[in-house]
């Protein structure tokens, strides 16, 4: 981690909502959204207050892992506009102080989670929070391009969290909403990439955009998403899907689709002209993506119980 | 010196240390309802090593 330059004065007290954006809220609710799901689109109920108990201890342990991230990342932070007012770098957390936090409720989040739920989830929590903060904050996102593909992984883990607390163990559905989600990571980030143009290459983090260039990333967004929409859309067919499920994702993947074509056939210049309208409108699309689908799956899954939801 | 009550640090930081103790507070609030729900939910006839023999069951 390289040094970093504080913007508020020397005597700012941090303040709880300062700690508290260390923990990476908005990340943390799609993590509890996701993790919920996962929990209740497996076939075994669970009590409300370990439900309750145990998707906080996840939401504990992914804001954990964004502290160490933040902690880490601090110096490119600084650098990157997107960035720049997060708390280290605007000054407002000390570095040590993020750090402390970040390892404290790892382990209380590790520990909570083995008592309320399972071991089973407990240890791939800890796996989770690793994956994020050490092998892809630590090494994958300043080593190579493929950085958001394999990271995505770390992400796309809560729904399978989710599912082992309830059933104590792995499955097919549950490695299917992790598809989903680590299938999705590469175009979303990627489109933000694009209109975020100079924030990766001052950083000299190496994404895509900047190790193969701007039209070799729209390529990839297009490939990605059509490898997307066929996961999405066959998702559909299997157990955790339903009707509800599979016409929401036709809709969806079908306006995906249409904007990652967008993407691909538009150059610079085009995008240039009206300010990356069609990417920013990709990656706003993107974020409804994620969220209605698994909105749909827990759909089909509420309804189940009522003889409506699923295939049967 | 005398002892001031109130230091000026207490003010500072008194949104922080509320919350703080709030959050402790149900952090122990939780811990024990989740131990009550996870002690009635035992089925004491199914633990590992062979089930509890109670009058009924004999």
């Amino acid at each position: 981690m390289a040094d970093t330059s504080t913007t508020t004065s020397g005597d700012y007290e941090a303040q709880l909502g300062d700690y508290f954006a260390l923990l990476k809220p908005r990340v943390m609710q799609l993590v509890v959204f996701t993790a919920l799901v996962g929990m209740l689109a497996a076939p075994v109920s669970v009590h409300p207050v370990v439900a309750f108990a145990s998707i906080l201890f996840v939401a504990i342990g992914a804001g954990a892992s964004g502290a160490l991230n933040m902690w880490w990342d601090a110096d490119i932070d600084a650098i990157m506009r997107r960035t720049a007012g997060r708390p280290i770098p605007s000054g407002r957390v000390q570095p040590g102080e993020a750090l402390a936090i970040g390892v404290a409720l790892s382990g209380l989040s590790v520990m909570m989670l083995g008592l309320a739920a399972n071991l089973l989830a407990a240890g791939m929590l800890l796996f989770t929070i690793l994956f994020y903060a050490v092998f892809y904050s630590m090494w994958l996102k300043r080593a190579t391009p493929q950085n958001i593909v394999i990271g995505g992984a770390a992400g796309a883990f809560p729904p399978v969290i989710g599912w082992i607390i309830a059933t104590g163990s792995f499955s097919v559905e549950a490695w299917l909403m992790f598809a989903l989600i680590f299938m999705w990571t590469p175009p979303h980030f990627w489109a933000l990439a694009l209109f975020m143009r100079n924030d990766y290459d001052d950083a000299k983090v190496p994404m895509l955009t900047v190790t193969h260039g701007r039209p070799s990333t729209r390529r990839h967004i297009l490939a990605y998403t059509v490898l997307l929409v066929i996961l999405a859309i066959g998702t559909g067919f299997t157990s955790i899907g339903g009707p509800i499920y599979l016409a929401t994702a036709v809709v969806l993947n079908a306006l995906f689709l249409i904007g990652a074509v967008r993407i691909w056939k538009r150059n610079e210049d085009d995008s240039e002209a009206d300010n990356f309208l069609v990417e920013r409108k990709f990656f706003r699309l993107s974020l409804w993506y994620l969220f209605l689908h698994f909105g749909a799956i827990l759909a089909e899954a509420t309804l189940r119980p009522y003889g409506f939801g699923g295939w049967s | 010196m005398s002892i001031r009550v109130e230091h000026e640090l207490h003010t500072r930081r008194r949104g922080r240390n509320l919350g703080i103790g709030l959050m402790l507070g149900a952090f122990v609030l939780l811990v024990m309802v989740l131990t009550f729900v996870k002690i009635t939910n035992i089925d004491f006839n199914n633990l590992p090593g062979g089930a509890i023999q109670t009058q009924e069951s004999k």
